[in-house]
């Protein structure tokens, strides 16, 4: 018993170890000059701090303007996903018409489709209303749904809520919004964070629809940014590594404030398959 | 989509008119007139096939881990998903160095410790290899739903096989991963779906080099829209990838049905 335990608590701060080595070496790189860099064997605490790196991408390039689009398409994102997907989710867990569960059915079908298979038909269809290189691409889909994945997940969670608090609503003259906006809403305030977090890490971390979508290298979000600035500063590790750190921090922030209720979101997801 | 299927039938460039061409663009996929086509399927499906099991098996050996009452367990818990955060497009920039052959720190490793060295995304023949290896790295989602699973399996079970005199093994294989099954199921599709789509590696790390051993479909894909300004010939390829999915899907769901458990009969 003794033995395995030791074994298991190698394999786990092992396998810590892989995890944050990444994350050590990105940080400190992202305080160093090159020449700090290259040294052989690797120093691990930057001496000197270097701050250069970090002053660089907003100065040199227009990472500050990076971060107020980025923000922009957040916010229009989240506002469309966080009313839609409520909604829909409410209609249906609690409301009754007909070919609701073929229409349930249909948006499941649709979690399982590749992004990349709706790709070209949204872009061409996109392109016919003029609207590539605008943020409407990215942020107007939210406000239709909200997303497969998001209205499953409330849908479980209304269901959870007892039926009685309705029939209660309703018998002092209440209608579905006075249920949805009094009932429902508050007593799922820990769910609708959980698809706040989600939508913002999702929103945040996209790549390819940015890439699809946006031409104008002023309209840029971050993570494009990023991308375009290894073709600009191909070897300069130090530069590269503050750049990913700047577009890693709010991610990290967002995840950390909240763990608790994510980590409860993911598991809610899996369970039911 | 009816608008991408009929524009699959056409020549399509990005900046003119569509023309019907028939079944032109699918022949052309099929009969090896654009090689890239069966390089990029089999590239995905090597990727697919190796990083899956792989996947699965890492996160659910975490998962057993991580279900026993150990210390530090939270710790664990939160360090393992940590990857997973990080943007996709800022991860690469840190794995691109580490990979690098000459200034690298792997390899840096790896001569410190008077190992042979590996060319990692730099040589067709580990480039595939290296990406299963950085996927392992995110592995934390998967685990998280799987440590959601083992927490739900009702104590009884295990105290019923102790009286019978179940070993560890025995206890794995008649409980835990019969009433895992749900969890393994859908760990499963929603890997395969994630290896079909891997985008940003290629893109930003090998450009589907070196010499294609990396032109993952869904950059293909791209690579052929936005690129080259092939709509048409595009559309072609999003239908493939948009059948090959509903045919996969369908066929893990009819199977799951022989080996998944559901308890309570709920489907």
């Amino acid at each position: 018993m003794r033995l395995t335990d030791v074994v298991v608590y190698l394999f786990l701060l092992l396998g810590a170890a892989t995890c944050l080595l990444p994350f050590v070496w990105l940080i400190r790189s992202s305080f160093m000059s090159l020449s700090q860099i290259f040294v052989i064997p690797p120093e691990w605490i930057p001496s000197p701090f270097v701050w250069d790196n970090y002053i660089l991408p907003f100065k040199e390039l227009s990472f500050g303007r990076y971060f107020l689009n980025t923000s922009w398409v957040l916010v229009g994102t989240m506002v469309g996903v966080l009313t839609s997907s409520t909604i829909a989710a409410y209609s249906f867990a609690r409301m009754r018409w007909i070919g609701r569960d073929k229409m349930f059915g249909l948006i499941m079908t649709s979690m399982m489709l590749p992004f990349a298979v709706t790709l070209i038909p949204t872009f061409i269809a996109w392109q016919s209303l003029g609207l590539v290189n605008t943020y409407v691409p990215l942020v107007l889909p939210a406000f239709f749904g909200g997303g497969a994945f998001n209205i499953f997940l409330l849908r479980q969670f209304f269901k959870t809520i007892p039926k009685e608090l309705d029939e209660a609503v309703f018998v002092d003259g209440g209608s579905h919004f006075t249920i949805f906006a009094k009932v429902i809403l508050p007593l799922s305030r820990s769910a609708v964070l959980v698809i706040g977090i989600f939508t913002f890490l999702g929103t945040w971390n996209d790549f390819l629809g940015p890439l699809v979508y946006l031409n104008d290298e002023l309209k840029f979000t971050l993570a494009l940014g990023l991308s375009q600035f290894r073709g600009m500063y191909n070897a300069e590790w130090g530069l590269l590594m503050a750049a990913s750190v700047i577009v890693t921090i709010p991610a990290i922030l967002v995840f950390a404030i909240g763990q608790k209720y994510f980590m409860e979101g993911i598991a809610l997801t899996g369970i039911k398959g | 989509m009816a608008a991408s299927l009929y524009y699959s039938f056409t020549d399509y460039q990005i900046a003119g008119d569509p023309t019907f061409v028939g079944g032109r663009n699918y022949a052309n996929l099929f009969n090896g007139v654009d090689p890239f086509f069966y390089k990029s399927i089999f590239v995905t499906l090597y990727y697919v096939i190796l990083s899956v099991p792989l996947q699965m098996i890492t996160a659910f050996i975490l998962a057993l881990i991580l279900n026993r009452k150990i210390k530090g367990r939270a710790f664990f818990r939160v360090v393992f998903y940590l990857p997973t955060i990080m943007p996709v497009i800022a991860s690469s920039m840190v794995w691109i160095w580490m990979f690098d052959p000459d200034l690298g720190l792997l390899n840096e490793a790896l001569r410190t410790l008077h190992l042979p060295t590996s060319n990692w995304i730099y040589s067709s023949s580990s480039v595939i290899p290296t990406l299963v290896f950085m996927s392992l790295w995110t592995v934390g989602g998967t685990m998280i739903i799987f440590l959601a699973a083992l927490n739900d399996i009702p104590k009884q079970y295990y105290e019923a096989i102790e009286i019978d005199g179940g070993g560890r093994l025995q206890r794995l294989w008649h409980i835990t991963i019969p009433l895992a099954s749900p969890s393994i199921f859908f760990n499963t599709i929603m890997s395969v779906i994630g290896g079909l789509q891997v985008f940003v590696q290629p893109y930003a790390m090998t450009a589907g080099g070196p010499n294609d051993a990396s032109l993952f479909y869904v950059f293909y894909l791209y690579r052929e829209a936005f690129t080259f300004g092939n709509m048409g010939n595009a559309s072609a390829i999003a239908w493939v990838l948009f059948i090959v999915t509903m045919i996969l899907t369908y066929v893990i769901f009819k199977t799951s049905q022989k080996w998944v458990y559901y308890e309570g009969g709920e489907a």
